[in-house]
């Protein structure tokens, strides 16, 4: 599915990133636990918290993954935006809830890592 | 190459750091990323677990031909049963912990599972000496 795609489906925007906008991807991992998001051994998937902090972009970072969602409309410091454009992370900011977004993109094909 | 860094404890806003410059340093000389990527786990989590639950910590990275060994040395209360924090789901984390995403239980079995060998030393009331090598083959 196209980043463009989840954007749009959520009601979303894009906080940092833009560039990555056309490309794709194909599995979806919902956490707000990073020690979980750390387990994970693939890399190409787009993960949606709830937890928007520095600890999220970090998890991001040591875990190679490019494209974060950020339920409930939560803030994004400008912390978090220097660590995904120094790690070359787009960042979606949607209103909807986790269930919510997860409920869309699981029905428009996005893939479950697990 | 060594490399060290400090580790204050409860600065949350500073955790990863070091975690993050030893990637880039490992990047740049051309390791495979999937032995990066199991390197930089372990050693976020146990950079987390100063943060955490320690005082202050020394994070020293010693990169060499074959390998990496990375020892986090704290300050801390220290681990009364090591094999017992292993288990998966022990935690004594605060709410604040967990409330940056951590504090599950699950720090001490990802480092276990994404390191060749790790080492765990520790005196209650003094702190505790995580040692843990990756090969890069
Ligand atoms: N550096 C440390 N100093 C003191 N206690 C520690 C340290 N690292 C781990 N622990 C103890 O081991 C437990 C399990 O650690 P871990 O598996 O990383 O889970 P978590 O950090 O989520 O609690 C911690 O809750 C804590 O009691
Ligand atoms: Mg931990």
């Amino acid at each position: 599915m196209k980043l463009s795609e989840i954007v749009r489906l959520t009601g979303g925007t894009v906080v940092c990133g833009e560039r990555h906008i056309d490309e794709n991807v194909d599995y979806a991992f919902a956490s707000d636990l990073m020690s979980d998001v750390l387990t994970l051994r693939i890399t190409d998937f787009l993960l949606i918290t709830g937890l928007a902090n520095v600890q999220a972009m970090r998890t991001a970072e040591m875990s190679d993954l490019k494209y974060l969602l950020f339920a409930r409309g939560k803030q994004v410091t400008d912390d978090m935006v220097e660590l995904a454009d120094e790690n070359g992370i787009m960042i979606i900011s949607t209103p909807y809830s986790v269930f919510r977004t997860s409920g869309i993109l699981y029905g428009a094909g996005l893939k479950p890592v697990y | 190459m060594t490399l060290q860094f400090n580790v204050e404890g409860g600065d949350f806003a500073r955790a990863g750091y070091a975690s993050s410059q030893i990637k880039k340093i490992l990047k740049e000389i051309g390791v495979d990323p999937d032995v990066i990527k199991h390197v930089v786990v372990a050693l976020y989590e146990a950079e987390v677990n100063i943060v955490a639950h320690a005082y202050h910590g020394v994070i020293t990275a010693d990169i060499e031909k074959e390998g990496i060994r990375i020892v986090l040395d704290d300050a801390g209360p220290g681990i009364p049963d090591i094999p017992r924090a292993m288990e998966r789901g022990y935690s004594t984390a605060s709410p604040e912990v967990r409330e940056m995403g951590f504090g599950a239980g699950m720090g001490l079995p990802n480092m276990k599972d994404n390191t060749d060998s790790l080492d765990i030393e520790s005196v209650v009331g003094k702190g505790t000496k995580v040692t843990m090598y990756n090969k890069f083959e």
